[in-house]
């Protein structure tokens, strides 16, 4: 393997591994801050209890995001320089802006949060927490704007053998980000729902002494997780009919749509021919596709070949098409887990509307396991994204061979990649030992300390 | 002043507020093995910084995007050139963020002890390392004409690379000793006292090690001169002071002190490299300054906006939140949160 491709493999493995956690983290301290925001007018202690009980796993997942966060922003120097030196005058600015707006934030009032239950007045603390959630997703906002102007490069001019920043508002209010930081920021809200009724589903199967707090955290779960899957599915759509705009080819390779169709079809099930760009077997609605991408059934959709074709003659020869099977796979893995969580947050908020609890176990099993939906839903979907946006790093400006630091040896790569493999194999051991230890431990007590948690595991 | 002035300034003091808070991050972890004989007794050691540590650490990340932002041929040159050592510095990072959360979160004494030396690595690692790349910075490394590294991990880990490391160590660690002294009570204050009573002639002797040896590998002479001014007279004075404050308890001070001789060694090492951000050791005009190696006059203006709206913003509530955790740890459950 090559120093491009090492490096590239390290870049998916430690961004899908720190995006493991980043979704839970936007979506629970919003949760968090809502529980505890009903506690703060109401007094009532059950409110209390869910929010240390919530917050503890949410502390668990934030530890480990912050720290794996650590790598993102010293591997584009790292293994991405040049990159960075053609990029650094855009790039860098809402790096920059992320730490000192959003990380400073969300790190010192976490501090504030979990050493302050006593030490600070009941609103200052409250406002803490709200802060925290505000910081992370600022950070959220920040990181996408970087990422939109590799997707869609604006605000800027070719200038001293760089992209060099002219308008940082247009930068800031980059289409592609007006639709993807909603998209993601919803998607948090997805994760920490479906987390909230997993394990709530878990602790009413078990009928344990906590199963009134664990059905109420059920109910809020469901609305909050309600809204955030209607949205996320219609911000999703959004970006894909913009996305149908600025990068054609993507959501061509997303269909895995050879030859450009009028009315064109949207495929259910594809077996292709990646090398022969042709299809083996597929099943296709017919002008779905024209539907989906202008919202009526007609509508020329273009096709890997055409597109191909039209990139030659805009960038010269080059092959500008990118994993086919990849991409499609991995849009019809985002799809199709957020089609499920629509369904079931639908059901569960049905149910639960009128405080129905009565679910049948095999029901709240289904629950329990929906709660990895999200996980499989937030990586493929940047998986997809990001690899059908090949052979490109910034769309249009820079490919991704040409990024790499040409002063790293692939040896050091490699070295790096397996270190990096084998720590984060350890941590997420550990996280996940530390999670289940938690939830199974429940709300009883004080919940807030660990000294209650261990008599509780020994009486169990 | 232009604005890639500014910039180099305010780079200069970011790194001042990483090192200050940090360094005495560090040595707190660095020193808790040795001053946290039991596992309450740990606990309060690091919950002395628990509030505080990951607000520091972002004083790091800050500096790292500021430099992307405002002068990304240094971001690019220096972190693919030290590409090892900085893998190693984010393995210890990684591994010290996680184990602050984890470590309490599990009763069993292998469970806790394991992630105390992990917080240890994670402490010792980046403090020595530190030190290794301010020394390097200064002393130059094999830049060539088109601002690539071509040296290895090992270019680095040269006699004055690793005075610097050591310095920085030892140095971190008596600041942390130093914090400690302010934040314990009991037997954990008197093992702490004697730890920093320990580390002064020991980080002392280092720090002016480093210092004259710098004389002879670096052109520091030629810049500052036979008298290089008040600010290094000041930062080393002001460590000299450490013992005698340290003995007669006036550990406040003594704390000021570490923290003066941190923030102005600091200044002076970037009096030393200015206008340069990295020097060359190949040829001189191969440095990266802050005119080749910065953004466009655009970008530079758009984050001065910026950081003097948020700057101030962010010195006033981390103070508050030092201000709200000013108390020392006591052994009540409230501040054995972690």
């Amino acid at each position: 393997m090559d120093a491009v491709t090492i490096a590239r493999w390290q870049f998916a493995i430690v961004t899908v591994y720190h995006f493991f956690f980043v979704p839970l983290t936007l979506g629970l301290s919003i949760f968090v801050a809502i529980i505890q925001t009903f506690y703060y007018k109401t007094g009532d202690e059950k409110y209390k209890k869910m929010t240390k009980f919530w917050g503890k796993l949410f502390l668990i997942n934030f530890a480990i995001g912050v720290a794996t966060g650590i790598v993102q922003e010293f591997q584009f120097g790292m293994n991405w320089s040049e990159y960075s030196r053609f990029m650094g005058d855009i790039f860098g600015a809402p790096l920059a802006i992320e730490a000192l707006l959003a990380f400073f934030m969300e790190s010192t009032f976490l501090g504030l949060w979990i050493f302050g239950w006593e030490k600070l007045p009941k609103k200052i603390h409250l406002a803490s927490i709200w802060l925290v959630a505000i910081g992370s997703n600022l950070s959220a906002f920040w990181i996408l704007v970087a990422n939109s102007f590799m997707q869609q490069p604006v605000g800027y001019a070719i200038r001293n053998g760089r992209a060099e920043m002219t308008d940082f508002f247009a930068i800031v209010t980059n289409g592609h980000v007006l639709v993807q930081f909603p998209h993601v920021f919803f998607a948090g809200v997805s994760t920490a729902a479906f987390f909230v009724i997993g394990i709530s589903a878990w602790h009413m199967m078990k009928k344990g002494k906590d199963l009134k707090l664990f059905q109420s955290s059920f109910k809020m779960g469901a609305v909050y997780g309600l809204v955030g899957v209607i949205l996320v599915t219609l911000e999703g759509h959004a970006q894909a009919q913009y996305m149908t705009k600025i990068q054609p080819m993507k959501m061509a390779a997303a269909e895995a749509l050879w030859d450009s169709e009028n009315p064109a079809s949207f495929s259910l099930f594809t077996i292709g021919d990646e090398k022969n760009r042709e299809d083996v077997f597929a099943i296709k609605i017919p002008a779905l596709l024209s539907f989906l991408s202008y919202n009526k059934f007609e509508g020329e959709v273009k096709g890997i070949n055409d597109l191909q074709r039209e990139y030659e003659k805009r960038y010269g020869p080059g092959d500008y098409v990118p994993p086919v099977a990849v991409s499609y796979w991995t849009f019809r893995g985002m799809v199709g887990a957020g089609t499920l969580m629509v369904l079931l947050a639908l059901y569960a908020f049905w149910k639960v509307r009128k405080d129905d609890f009565n679910f049948h176990p095999t029901m709240l099993k289904i629950f329990f396991w929906s709660l990895f939906l999200p996980y499989i839903a937030n990586s493929t979907g940047w998986i997809f994204t990001e690899m059908a946006r090949q052979p490109w790093i910034v769309f249009g400006l820079m490919k991704t061979k040409d990024a790499v630091s040409n002063t790293v040896p692939a040896g050091n790569v490699l070295f790096s990649l397996i270190t990096y493999a084998i720590l984060y194999a350890i941590l997420m051991v550990a996280t996940v030992f530390l999670w289940k230890k938690y939830i199974k431990a429940g709300m009883t007590g004080e919940t807030g300390t660990d000294e209650n948690v261990e008599t509780i595991i020994s009486q169990a | 002043m232009d604005l890639n002035t500014i910039w180099f300034i305010l780079i200069a003091v970011l790194f001042i507020g990483f090192f200050f808070l940090e360094g005495f991050d560090y040595g707190v972890g660095i020193l808790l093995p040795f001053i946290g004989k039991d596992d309450t007794s740990r606990r309060k050691v690091i919950n002395a910084i628990g509030p505080h540590w990951d607000g520091n650490e972002v004083w790091l990340l800050t500096a790292g995007g500021a430099i992307f932002a405002a002068f990304p041929h240094w971001y690019a040159t220096m972190f693919s050139g030290f590409y090892l050592a900085l893998v190693i510095m984010l393995l210890a990072l990684i591994g010290r963020g996680v184990a602050f959360e984890y470590r309490s979160k599990h009763t069993t004494a292998k469970w806790r002890n394991g992630w105390d030396w992990v917080i240890f690595i994670g402490s010792f690692v980046p403090a020595l390392l530190w030190g290794v790349a301010i020394a390097n910075l200064i002393r130059g490394v094999p830049i060539d004409e088109n601002m690539n590294y071509t040296g290895n991990f090992f270019t680095l880990l040269n006699p004055y690379g690793l005075l610097g490391g050591l310095a920085s160590l030892t140095v971190f660690t008596l600041h942390g000793a130093i914090f400690l002294t302010l934040k314990l009570t009991g037997k954990e204050l008197e093992i702490a006292r004697a730890y920093a009573r320990k580390l002064w002639p020991v980080a002392t002797i280092l720090l002016f090690a480093f210092v004259i040896y710098g004389y002879f590998e670096t052109d520091m002479f030629s810049k500052l001169g036979v008298d290089p001014g008040a600010v290094p007279v000041i930062a080393a004075l002001a460590i000299l002071s450490v013992e005698w404050l340290l003995k007669s308890k006036k550990e406040g001070w003594a704390f000021v002190m570490t923290g003066l001789t941190i923030a102005l060694s600091t200044i002076t090492v970037f009096m030393g490299l200015y206008p340069r951000v990295m020097v060359s050791s190949l040829n001189p005009d191969w440095s990266l300054t802050i005119y080749n190696a910065s953004s466009s006059p655009y970008t530079l203006k758009v984050m001065s906006f910026v950081a003097l709206i948020f700057v101030p913003l962010v010195l006033l509530y981390q103070a508050w939140s030092y201000w709200v955790f000013r108390k020392r740890i006591s052994e009540k459950k409230e501040d054995l949160e972690y």
